[in-house]
């Protein structure tokens, strides 16, 4: 294969991951921005979604109804988890690490009882493939980048057009104030952690008939997004956009000249690097 | 006032202390518990009960052989303890997650031996685990007989303790399939396989069959088994290979299967895979049709017509696995039907060999005689207790040689066209455990 075959396969692999990453990473994002909490169970919530989604397309026969479905039902958890977990721990930093953390395995060991230690498929809704003067693609994986873009388009008129928006951007930038000027902020907080965890499902549905549900698969989407977050600078929405394509293209372009170990290790000292001289983050506020 | 209101904070913590125990057992596989899968029925055997330490990968990217290992173990106890046990006693089976984790196995091996004060421990599949944990069987004197397919064992390279005796190695396979890869399907080969141990012993035992036989390698392709996305590797096979020979394991083996055929479409090469790349994967997935015409390696073939023998149809029977190769309650949850039966035949193998060295109890003594007796054996018989087919057991390499099947993809099926026979694999002996010390 040509060296522009090559080039092409990286960039085509790696725009569509990074445009994965980047909903995923957004919904991170989101969360640590308005609510100033880390959740590390957040790549469950990916996983999650990829697996109610192989439970819905597989009750019904179709992956249209898994596509609403399963996302609602990770609003459901995660609203739960928000209640009963975020809430009495009064969203303090460093407790709501360490209960993440808990929400993370025991989302994990449950999924893993209930539903089994699989890889199960999902069939895609639209099967067709493309062939390039190289190489075929999935045009499925095509349509996912698609989606995908338009979903970051609708957050972002969310964030920036809307009465939810300008609540989280309020209480993103100083909590007090806002609630004195009668932000509800309890429920910005429950509706923010909900979107972010509803972001991450929608990734893991679509992503499912490429990758299937399995149990462990939110480890890698949740260190891929926290990446894209600190490179991208934590709770700014660009930066984690523009990080996250960043990663995505380095992945693509790297693991098809070299190979993906390097990408892996190129992406992880970018990290370090980006700690060391920008500890903020590429786009990150100076302030804390 | 004795009846007194439970406040909302005392609830809380009520709560609280349901879901942390709901945690605990939820991970009981890393805790210190250990779970008896199979109670023995003391119907029939009588007497002390024989513990079998079970290390199993509950979890992990393993976890998928791990259920369908312990299925099959808890099959064959069953029928050992319903057939007078073994030497009249009761089996008890110990069984322990490892998390297909190397340095869990280490730990896992230590308790049962240590905690559990087990008879033997067997069981464990990934290669990468089995050679962690051997030596630390060998220090603790405790026969392991693993069930793991890897060149390990008859290499020399683990120890006097460690056995094979239920599944061929590796070696022994490509051996005896690559020829038959060469002569019907091409001779520029390019091998993609798993980024560990057990990849190693195909990439170095077939790439130099394949030297060997007048075929040539056309590219190496190493890919780590906790992989989710493949199409990235795929620019590193050659244009004019005439083979891929692939062999891939992990939870991402049914997306490395459908994404070759997304890049290679009509223009592929020929297809050589081992049916790790498709063990617990439904034929009928979507996006699998580009397999058909393609050629897999199986042990025991997955389709029940493929060795119809009366002793496989009972095997398959008592481990409740249907005609298609799937659990018989659920059809969709299909087997790793050319690996689990080395676990039946290691639990006969464990049954005849403490039978014949009249062992009774851990200890220098009697390890001494199970190990010498296992070592002395030639030969297994094909029956219910062996139904893959006879084996050869070569005592100073601790290895068991057996036949294998070539299959083709029809119809969304596997359909046995070809069989290797024992001596087709047999290759020059490096190791010999007898020599060494116990």
């Amino acid at each position: 294969m040509s060296f522009t075959g090559h080039l092409f396969l990286g960039l085509l692999e790696g725009g569509v991951s990074g445009l994965v990453i980047a909903l995923t990473a957004m919904g991170l994002s989101l969360v640590f921005g308005v609510m100033r909490i880390v959740n590390v169970a957040h790549g469950e919530f990916f996983m999650l979604g990829a697996v109610f989604a192989w439970y819905f397309s597989s009750l019904t026969g179709s992956f249209y109804p898994a596509l609403v479905a399963a996302p609602i039902s990770v609003a459901l958890v995660a609203l739960l988890a928000d209640r009963f977990i975020l809430r009495p721990i009064r969203y303090a930093p460093e407790p709501t690490i360490v209960a993440t953390i808990g929400l993370l395995y025991i989302l994990q060991q449950l999924v893993l009882t209930f539903y089994g230690p699989y890889a199960r498929p999902v069939a895609a809704p639209i099967y067709f493939r493309v062939d390039f003067p190289w190489f075929g693609y999935s045009g499925y994986k095509l349509v996912v980048a698609a989606l995908a873009a338009l979903l970051l388009a609708a957050l972002w008129l969310v964030v920036t057009r809307t009465r939810l928006g300008l609540y989280m951007r309020a209480t993103q930038q100083d909590r007090e104030i806002a609630q004195a000027f009668g932000v509800p902020t309890e429920r910005v907080y429950a509706a923010a952690f909900a979107l972010g965890a509803v972001l991450a499902a929608i990734a893991g549905v679509l992503i499912v008939p490429v990758q299937q549900a399995h149990y462990l698969m939110g480890l890698d989407a949740l260190l891929l997004s926290f990446m894209a977050v600190i490179i991208g600078g934590v709770g700014s929405l660009t930066g984690t956009l523009v990080a996250a394509l960043f990663i995505g293209l380095i992945d693509g372009v790297m693991s098809v000249f070299f190979t993906p170990t390097l990408a892996k290790i190129v992406a992880s000292l970018l990290v370090a690097f980006v700690l060391v001289l920008k500890p903020m983050g590429l786009f990150g506020e100076d302030r804390l | 006032m004795s009846a007194r209101r439970i406040t909302r904070r005392e609830a809380m913590k009520a709560a609280g202390a349901l879901v942390g125990a709901g945690v605990l057992t939820g991970i009981s596989g890393t805790l210190p518990t250990l779970a008896p899968t199979a109670a023995a029925q003391a119907s029939t055997p009588s007497g002390k009960t024989l513990r079998i330490g079970f290390q199993v990968h509950r979890t992990g990217i393993g976890a998928v052989y791990g259920a369908w290992y312990e299925k099959t173990a808890n099959a064959a106890v069953q029928y050992i303890n319903e057939t007078g046990g073994i030497a009249g006693r009761p089996v008890e089976l110990v069984a322990e997650d490892d998390g297909t984790d190397p340095k869990r196995g280490v730990e896992v091996v230590e308790k049962l031996a240590q905690q559990a004060k087990v008879d033997f421990i067997f069981g464990t599949l990934f290669s990468n685990v089995v050679i962690a944990a051997a030596p630390r069987a060998g220090e603790l004197k405790i026969p392991y007989l693993v069930v793991s397919e890897g060149y390990h064992v008859p290499s020399g390279k683990m120890n006097r303790y460690v056995f094979q005796p239920g599944i061929t190695d590796v070696h022994a396979q490509v051996t005896a399939l690559v020829p038959w890869i060469v002569k019907n399907l091409g001779k520029k080969i390019t091998m993609v396989f798993p980024d560990y141990a057990f990849g190693y012993d195909h990439r170095d035992f077939g790439g130099t069959t394949i030297a060997n036989v007048g075929g040539k390698v056309a590219a190496l392709v190493p890919i780590p088994p906790t992989e989710t996305s493949f199409t990235k590797y795929f620019p590193q096979i050659p244009r004019d290979t005439d083979v891929v020979y692939h062999v891939m394991v992990g939870p991402g083996v049914l997306t490395f299967v459908l994404q070759m055929g997304e890049y290679f479409g009509a223009r592929k090469p020929k297809l050589f895979g081992f049916i790790d790349s498709l063990e617990g994967v439904d034929m009928a997935s979507p996006g699998l049709d580009f397999l058909e015409g393609s050629h897999i390696w199986e042990a025991l073939p997955r389709y029940a017509d493929g060795y119809p023998t009366r002793y496989e149809t009972f095997y398959r029977a008592r481990v409740g696995v249907n005609a298609s190769g799937a659990s018989q309650q659920d059809p969709k949850n299909v087997s790793t039907y050319s690996h689990m039966f080395g676990v039946w035949e290691t639990l006969f193998v464990i049954k005849d060999v403490v039978e014949q060295s009249g062992y009774e109890k851990p200890g220098p003594e009697d390890y001494r005689a199970f190990i010498e007796t296992l070592e002395r054996f030639e030969w297994f018989n094909e029956g219910n207790r062996h139904p893959q087919g006879a084996k050869k057991f070569v005592g100073r390499l601790h290895q068991a040689f057996g036949q294998q099947f070539i299959s083709q993809v029809q119809s969304r099926r596997l359909k046995v066209v070809d069989r290797t026979r024992i001596e087709d694999g047999m290759y020059k002996p490096e190791g010999d455990y007898t020599k060494q010390p116990l």
